[in-house]
């Protein structure tokens, strides 16, 4: 398969209008991915899944993920000229990622059996701003998990036929799998509690919470 | 329009009508399970009935979610191995060996070839006794009630025999580790799988003369539930489903995980991608899977069975991402792991194959009567600890 470099100047120039860059990925045996804008998503993956070197397809697997605000830390190594003599100093670049929600599409081809091709689509941000572009017109495939990413963190597909709450009931409130997502008090019985959670229904029931204690008969 | 670009079925749905123009009746909808004996577990499907046809088809998921995915972004990563047990109860040992290749591919972690070689009998036992009870399964579905199970129940038996004197448990083996397995088998072990192995074939041979060419079966699954080929590529199905319809893909051949080169193995494939073809893979796949068993057995080496440098405690991948996939006997079994370098991975996400694999459940069903309905998603071969997480 070709490089993910060649695809993009590929993709680019077929589209001129994209903006894509190739995400690095720290780890050696992983696979690096593109960073595609929402609005030239759809069109990249009709052209990864219609050209004739690529053939893409078959989406294996569909993943949300969560990236709240944060002030990310990176450690560059800077040459310093301190008095006349070349040290090498270590710097801290603090860095502020805005939070967004991010979609990652694992692309294979069936036919001509090579991949992935790993596709990454980012929302503006994790609170008004949550659409984009659904992929399931191009592959059924990714249906059902786009499905599940809507359910679980919140990310309005454009264009997917039946999106609807999956694994969670209709009237639930709240998208489970955000990073920020409070557990209610109360979401599992326990019939002695202890430690955190009776500290938890402490405060969600006033009333006290008597410890089970052994009756000992005399 | 071809079937990649078909969009899915429509959800409106009128009666048919007559010569004159009149609806022949009224359209019923059922609601099927979540408690029903066909349905695999907590399943349920939402049926819109014309008569005894099928008109509609939506399946309901979620009776069985636990948020896995959230509780192992909570734990550490070893802490996650006896929870993909119960992804999908049956195989819990090619769950293991998904994840465990993950995170070895994320950590850079090698295996022994003693655990090479545990890993792939292991899974192939998987696979012999997953199809095994899924063909009993879907053979009560069609209404043979109780006795081709129990022959199936009867054979898989063993296998978990074997499975609980190496590991200690039945189903939730909890056996792979990063970097290799838990515990070594012995000689004892090895001869048993040998002959649980030797004798596997003429319960094959037993149970297709019962049932491959058994005049019921026939009737009830040739070109039902058909899925055309290029369908099952768009909607992303995988493992014998896949290559019912046709498809040569098998990870094990394409990717070659672990040490699957070294075997000596056909991937069967059918041809109309109807119900009876995936019953037909299946038999056929066991009897591959009994041929790799056989190579396994033989050339098992001795040696250790954990790498010396994997760590079990304080285990901190650096920080990357990876997407590991296996051949589970669903389909591809995969795993996408985010690490931050912290003890926790920071995303963590299953591909479940048989979740996948309900994508179209509605386009297979379409058109046939409701009780055909039943043994398409019999065929599907769902475990819905996995469907749901």
């Amino acid at each position: 398969m070709e490089t993910l470099e060649q695809i993009k100047v590929r993709i680019e120039k077929a589209m001129p209008q994209t903006k894509i860059d190739i995400l690095p990925n720290e780890c050696p045996a992983g696979d690096r991915s593109l960073v595609v804008d929402t609005a030239s998503g759809f069109a990249v993956a009709k052209f990864l899944r219609d050209d004739a070197q690529l053939k893409l397809d078959y989406c294996s697997n569909v993943t949300g993920i969560d990236w709240p605000q944060a002030t990310i830390k990176t450690k560059v190594k800077k040459k310093v000229v301190v008095e006349g003599v070349e040290k090498e100093v270590e710097e801290t670049i603090e860095t502020l990622r805005s939070g967004h929600l991010e979609v990652v599409y694992h692309l294979y081809s069936m036919e001509l059996k090579h991949g992935p091709v790993v596709l990454r689509m980012r929302t503006e941000n994790r609170a008004d701003k949550t659409t984009l572009p659904s992929l399931t017109p191009l592959w059924r495939g990714a249906e059902l998990q786009e499905r599940e990413v809507f359910d679980l963190y919140g990310v309005v597909f454009e264009g997917h036929p039946d999106l609807r709450r999956i694994l969670m009931w209709d009237e639930f409130v709240g998208f489970p799998m955000r990073r920020d997502y409070v557990c209610p008090d109360d979401f599992e019985y326990e019939p002695t509690p202890h430690d955190k959670v009776l500290e938890q229904a402490r405060k969600h029931y006033p009333v006290e919470v008597k410890p089970a204690v052994a009756e000992v008969k005399p | 329009m071809s079937a990649a670009t078909m969009p899915p079925p429509s959800f409106q749905v009128k009666p048919k009508l007559d010569a004159q123009g009149e609806p022949l009746g009224e359209l019923l909808e059922i609601s099927m399970g979540p408690h029903h004996p066909s349905t695999h577990g907590v399943f349920r499907m939402d049926v819109v009935l014309d008569g005894e046809e099928v008109v509609k088809l939506k399946p309901v998921f979620g009776y069985l979610h636990r948020n896995h995915e959230k509780i192992a972004e909570g734990i550490s990563y070893l802490s996650t191995m006896p929870y993909t047990d119960r992804l999908d109860y049956f195989c819990s040992m090619t769950n293991n060996w998904a994840y465990a290749l993950t995170i070895e591919k994320l950590a850079g972690l090698p295996v022994p070839e003693r655990a090479e070689y545990i890993r792939v009998i292991m899974a192939e036992l998987t696979r012999l006794q997953n199809h095994t009870c899924l063909i009993g399964f879907f053979v009560q579905d069609m209404g043979a009630l109780g006795t081709p199970m129990m022959y199936a129940f009867r054979e898989r038996e063993k296998i978990l025999d074997l499975f609980e004197s190496v590991s200690g448990a039945r189903m939730m083996c909890n056996y792979m580790r990063f970097g290799g397995v838990r515990v070594d088998v012995n000689d004892t072990w090895l001869a048993q799988a040998h002959k649980v192995t030797n004798e596997y074939a003429k319960f094959l041979d037993e149970f297709e003369e019962f049932l491959t060419a058994n005049e019921i079966l026939l009737a009830r699954s040739q070109f039902v539930g058909v899925i055309p080929k290029d369908l099952a590529i768009s909607a992303a199905i995988t493992g014998p489903m896949l290559r019912a319809s046709g498809v040569n893909y098998d990870l094990r051949k394409v990717d070659k995980y672990g040490i699957y080169s070294r075997f000596d193995f056909k991937v069967p494939l059918g041809e109309h991608g109807d119900i009876y073809d995936r019953y037909m893979v299946r038999v056929l796949e066991m009897r591959e899977s009994l041929k790799i068993l056989q190579q396994a057995l033989r050339d098992i080496p001795a040696g250790p069975v954990m790498d010396p440098k994997a760590k079990l405690r304080g285990f901190r991948p650096k920080p990357g991402e990876v997407y590991g996939r296996i051949e589970g006997p669903k389909g591809e079994l995969g795993f996408y792991v985010i690490s931050d370098g912290s003890p926790n991975p920071y995303r963590y996400r299953i591909r479940p194959p048989s979740f996948i694999n309900l994508t179209v459940l509605e386009d297979m069903c379409l058109g046939h009567k409701i009780s055909d309905a039943v043994v398409i998603l019999g065929s599907v071969d769902i475990v819905l600890g996995e469907v749901d997480r």
